[in-house]
């Protein structure tokens, strides 16, 4: 197993630039989500790890050794593709044995090593069909047989549960998850579905346009977003954000929210102009004496909590609250924002600013 | 009142394409029925009027297409005596003898040999460049492809005195290479458009399964892309060789003797020895049976590759 680093990476397919220069390491034995919308960059990442695709400049490293330039052949790593990307012609055990004779493996050796992966897959019984008639959930374990198969530096996986049903799914992220614990192998996951990233992820990229956002473990980026993007990108609902004039200085830990002091984080940075201020649906409460108001236009009832938008002076904003609450639409109410938990963003560059509670995450940077 | 289905037809409508597709196979397979029949009769009974439709049937026809036979007197064919073999009794009824075999076996095998020929060289040259077409990004694509599809806008035939001019003076007049060469390369164009059809429609996932699983681009491509692509293969093999096995201008034109094909033989029987219509029929019954036999071994695939695409799974 080995650690991935990518070092100013780029990729430009013609006139049209995919990835701009990102960095950011991968530990050994992580499960590391590369999340973002449909068009990021986040693919093409992927497959010029896998050697797959060659990064127009930059480095990549597997394992302390550069591998930007090498054939994908060479690089010892494993890929699931979102379409199975199963040998048709084959059936389930020369799919699975098929990664093992490229390395020269014969007889006895590829039987042990397919039995042994048929096992820990679970799918022992379909070793001798051919992978036409198979079912989504198994092509999916087959694929994976053929990646664990070889036991490789790094297991690279292109959004491949993205073609399976909804229901299935889940079972399968957990599956995968078990999976990599149990192998404890570098493990590199391309997904648009941010609930998956938190779900599965020890780490988490989150990409747009072909830039890194960020880079951290999933509640730091859930917390701490470091841009709007990234704040709106995670969490359903998003973060609200209230568009304000505004200043806040170094050491400040109160905003001017229309006349209503809101109390923040302090500040490392100062900042005056057009900000943001981010809140988390969660981080709001209802209180009868609160003098930030708004009204509720909508409910949306989801079990044990309950969606409430609120028209407020900023913008409109939406709050999680347990459905034990009871609200009306066309109610005027209080409202009062987890102190602890607010951000701030330059609402002109879209960047977070630093304060007491994201500095832990953000840092230098 | 009857329930209908809007995408099954009604048995009126089953009816009507079935008389249709029965007219249709009648009118395509009487001629060649009527071949096979003729190649089956004496030469007699080959020009009867009203033709014959039942009748004795002989292998005359097949005997005669393989030798060339001569007349002999009375005292000739007792010198040479008793005929020995069933063919030699055949023809003595004539009152002929066989003088040795025809050339028909000779130009049969070049008909193999080039039909063949060009249409492995097709098949090879076609699936990598089809390939490459598919696959890379190569420089002028979209005018290399119209280039070679434009060789195909008019009948092969109108460069013929170029051809036969250029075959003369590189010396390809009247040999297999040139044949061979002359046929993959007016096929050649639509080898390449046919498979490029179809390897596109396989997803390139697969090859990248196998660089991924630690093969060459090579292998990937002969291990997974042609299994992938047999039905294609086998489906253009079909029409470049049924090109090349039924061509008759070219062959009349550029060969003569050493690499004459069937085509331009058969209707040289003719004369011969009269109008021989049996042995001519015996020829082109013999002639149909690479072809068949070849589309037969094919067809799983061929019936495939025609509504290849036409539908995605």
């Amino acid at each position: 197993m080995a650690q991935i680093r990518i070092q100013n990476v780029r990729k430009e397919f013609g006139a049209f630039t995919a990835v701009r220069s990102s960095s950011f390491t991968i530990e050994d034995g992580e499960f590391f989500m590369l999340l973002g919308p449909s068009g990021c960059g986040k693919t093409t990442t992927l497959r010029m790890m896998a050697g797959l695709e060659l990064p127009t400049s930059g480095e990549i490293f597997i394992d302390g050794e550069e591998v930007g330039m090498k054939p994908a052949s060479k690089r010892d790593i494993a890929f699931v593709f979102q379409m199975f990307a199963l040998y048709p012609h084959m059936n389930v055990r020369k799919n699975i044995s098929y990664p093992l004779l490229s390395q020269g493996l014969r007889g006895e050796e590829v039987k042990s090593r397919v039995a042994e992966v048929a096992r820990i897959l679970k799918i022992e019984n379909i070793l001798d069909k051919p992978v036409g008639g198979l079912s989504g959930g198994d092509r999916q374990r087959v694929a994976l047989g053929r990646a664990i198969v070889r036991r490789p530096k790094a297991f690279l996986m292109d959004e491949p549960l993205g073609a399976l049903d909804a229901e299935f799914r889940e079972h399968m992220a957990e599956e995968l998850r078990a999976l990599h614990d149990r192998m404890g192998a570098t493990t590199v996951y391309v997904t648009h579905d941010q609930l998956e990233a938190m779900q599965m992820g020890d780490k988490i990229v989150v990409m747009n346009h072909g830039v890194v956002e960020q880079f951290g473990k999933p509640q730091q980026i859930y917390d701490w977003p470091a841009t709007k993007f990234v704040a709106q990108f995670i969490g359903s609902p998003p973060m609200n954000f209230l568009e304000f004039e505004g200043m806040i200085g170094v050491g400040g830990g109160l905003i001017d929210l229309g006349g209503i002091m809101v109390k923040v984080p302090t500040s490392r940075e100062g900042r005056a102009g057009r900000l943001t201020l981010g809140v988390r649906p969660e981080h709001v409460t209802f209180v009868s004496d609160g003098a930030y108001r708004g009204r509720v236009s909508a409910v949306e009832y989801l079990g044990t909590t309950q969606i409430v938008t609120l028209v407020t002076g900023h913008g409109e904003l939406k709050a999680r609250i347990p459905s034990s609450h009871r609200v009306h639409e066309g109610e005027q109410v209080g409202l009062e924002f987890d102190a602890r938990t607010l951000s701030i963003f330059d609402a002109e560059t879209g960047k977070v600013l630093l304060s007491e509670g994201n500095e832990g995450v953000l840092g230098h940077g | 009142m009857s329930s209908y289905s809007v995408t099954e037809p009604s048995q009126r409508q089953k009816w009507f394409a079935g008389i249709l597709v029965v007219g249709y196979a009648l009118i395509t397979i009487l001629p060649l029925v009527w071949i096979i029949a003729t190649s089956f009769k004496s030469p007699s009974d080959a020009i009867a009027y009203p033709p014959k439709t039942f009748f004795e049937p002989t292998v005359e026809g097949y005997v005669n297409v393989f030798t060339t036979r001569t007349r002999l007197s009375e005292e000739q064919l007792q010198a040479v005596g008793e005929p020995q073999t069933w063919y030699d009794k055949l023809v003595r009824k004539d009152g002929l003898v066989i003088s040795g075999p025809s050339r028909f076996a000779e130009r049969f095998t070049n008909s193999v040999i080039i039909g063949f020929g060009s249409t492995v060289l097709c098949i090879v040259l076609g699936t990598a460049a089809a390939y490459a077409f598919s696959r890379f990004k190569v420089p002028l694509r979209d005018d290399l492809l119209f280039f070679i599809l434009s060789t195909r806008m008019m009948p092969p035939i109108a460069v013929a005195i170029p051809i036969f001019l250029m075959f003369r003076s590189l010396g390809l007049n009247d040999t297999h290479a040139g044949m061979i060469l002359l046929y993959t390369a007016v096929n050649l164009s639509l080898s390449v458009w046919l498979l490029k059809g179809f390897i596109d429609e396989i997803p390139v996932e697969y090859e990248e399964a196998a660089l991924i699983d630690g093969y060459t681009r090579f292998q990937a491509f002969y291990k997974v892309v042609l299994p992938q692509a047999a039905t294609g293969i086998a489906s253009t093999a079909i029409f470049c060789l049924i090109f090349a096995w039924n061509e008759y201008a070219f062959a009349v034109l550029l060969t003569s003797g050493n690499a004459q094909t069937a085509p331009p033989f058969i209707p040289t029987i003719i004369g011969v020895s009269g109008q021989d219509w049996p042995a001519v029929a015996a020829g082109a019954t013999l002639f149909l049976v690479p072809v068949m036999v070849f589309t037969i071994l094919l067809r799983k695939h061929l019936l495939r590759g025609i509504t290849f695409g036409a539908v995605r799974k």
